[in-house]
């Protein structure tokens, strides 16, 4: 298994780097455009906060996986994990937030060890929408999470998980050698115990992320060749199908350098710069929370420690009012979420 | 640095046709974006029909915009080379066929 960036000691695994590539380079001088300067021409600068929504929480980068695409860097060298302590933190905002949607994501947060009395205490609190980014093969990597799909049914978590493509080599490519078979096992699991079936609560959706230096197609048709493809092979049912560009940082970004397709992909991003997804952007309505606790305006924001632009910038002295008057930190990573349809956690935003 | 004929980055400079001479530019775009639409095809079978006419045309603009094109689409790489041997096949059939005309002159001429 390939070991993260940070285990090699990659110079991208600096997030320092990765922003000085961004913010130069072929941005430098009368170069592309930055994404300030695009958001400009439309008067969205500087980007604000609208309704908070969505707490996204990341409960650790370990990760039984090491996918070739990852934001995060995870894998099963990253030993970075939310204490206890920081989870009570977390159920306190949960308690008081006016967030309707709570977003566990990782590396694989089941590997937290404190992952189900989390799930347990956030449940009481009365979330809306509680969903569980899981990446399938973790439900099959050891016996003791065999039984995460029931525990999932019991607490009404609603299972949104990774898998790139319907056929075993795109899907082993990105992901790693058998990731295909596992997912495919994981998901008639997920099915067995009722999520995914039409009209049923439990919902079950997937996460298509390209397998390479290209954008996403258009998620509805996408989401029809998958429910056909998995459905005929395999038996297996879903709900919706979420279509998401690859950010051009961490691992995708050392990928994009190393295989000579970091210009043609930032080109790319920026001729399918779409102005009416800028409004919709993630970070308009979400705050993210790192393992130790620090909050930022997203997911990738968070993997560039680019900290929230507010006094107050930990859960300990969380404080949505003061969160909802910051205004969002942008680079030219955001680009990978305004081309074409847009691109979220949700997937599409335009 | 090499020089050669063509040139990747002219591929995203192709809108700029339209600069000298306007109305005739805008209406083959319009015409070419209305061709892609889904219609009695889907928009994926058009993407793999481009595909295989780029080869036998050998445009090296439009083999990568529609190499791109299908992986976006969730094309597999099969369907894509699939494509290519049906627009091959057809190449090389419209070249053999012509051997009848070729015999036909022979038969013709000889005695």
């Amino acid at each position: 298994m390939k070991k993260s960036l940070q285990a090699r000691n990659n110079d991208l695994a600096n997030t320092s780097r990765q922003l000085e590539i961004l913010s130069n380079g072929i941005f430098a001088g009368d170069g592309l455009p930055t994404f300030a300067d695009k958001i400009r021409e439309t008067n969205q600068f500087p980007l604000r906060p609208k309704k908070l929504e969505i707490l996204q929480i990341n409960l650790g980068y370990m990760c039984n996986q090491v996918c070739a695409h990852c934001h995060v860097d995870a894998g099963p060298d990253r030993k970075e994990i939310m204490t206890i302590e920081t989870m009570q933190q977390c159920i306190e905002v949960i308690k008081k937030t006016d967030a309707h949607t709570l977003d566990l994501t990782g590396g694989a947060p089941e590997m937290n060890p404190n992952f189900r009395w989390f799930v347990e205490e956030a449940s009481k609190a009365g979330i809306k929408d509680f969903i569980v980014r899981s990446n399938l093969t973790i439900i099959r990597a050891n016996k003791k999470y065999y039984d995460l799909p029931e525990f999932f049914k019991k607490h009404n978590i609603h299972v949104v998980s990774s898998m790139p493509h319907w056929t075993r080599g795109k899907t082993d490519k990105q992901r790693g050698n058998g990731v295909f078979d596992k997912s495919i096992k994981a998901l008639q699991m997920l099915n067995d115990v009722g999520y995914g079936i039409e009209g049923s609560n439990l919902k079950l959706d997937l996460v298509y992320n390209p397998s390479g230096a290209f954008l996403p197609g258009d998620q509805m048709a996408l989401q029809n060749d998958f429910k056909k493809a998995l459905n005929n092979d395999f038996n297996i049912v879903f709900h919706n199908l979420f279509a998401i560009t690859n950010l051009p940082i961490s691992r995708f970004l050392d990928y994009l350098i190393a295989s000579e397709n970091y210009e043609e992909y930032m080109h790319s991003l920026i001729d399918a710069y779409n102005p009416s997804a800028v409004e919709n952007v993630m970070c308009t309505n979400t705050i993210s929370i790192s393992w130790d606790g620090w909050l930022y305006d997203c997911d990738f924001n968070q993997m560039l420690n680019l900290k929230v632009n507010t006094n107050i910038k930990h859960i300990s002295e969380y404080n949505e009012e003061l969160l909802q008057n910051r205004n969002i930190i942008i680079n030219q990573h955001c680009y990978g979420c305004t081309a074409g349809a847009g691109s979220s956690c949700q997937g599409v935003v335009a | 640095m090499s020089k050669t004929y063509y040139d990747s980055g002219d591929l995203r400079k192709f809108g700029e046709i339209t600069t000298w001479s306007e109305e005739l530019g805008n209406k083959f775009f319009d015409y070419y974006g209305k061709v892609f639409e889904e219609g009695a095809l889907t928009a994926r079978e058009k993407s793999l029909i481009a595909l295989a006419v780029a080869h036998t045309e050998q445009c090296p603009y439009c083999i990568d915009a529609y190499t791109k094109d299908g992986l976006q689409r969730g094309i597999t790489k099969e369907q894509m080379m699939e494509a290519i041997h049906v627009g091959a096949a057809i190449k090389s059939g419209a070249t053999l066929v012509h051997g009848v005309q070729m015999m036909n002159k022979v038969n013709k001429l000889e005695m």
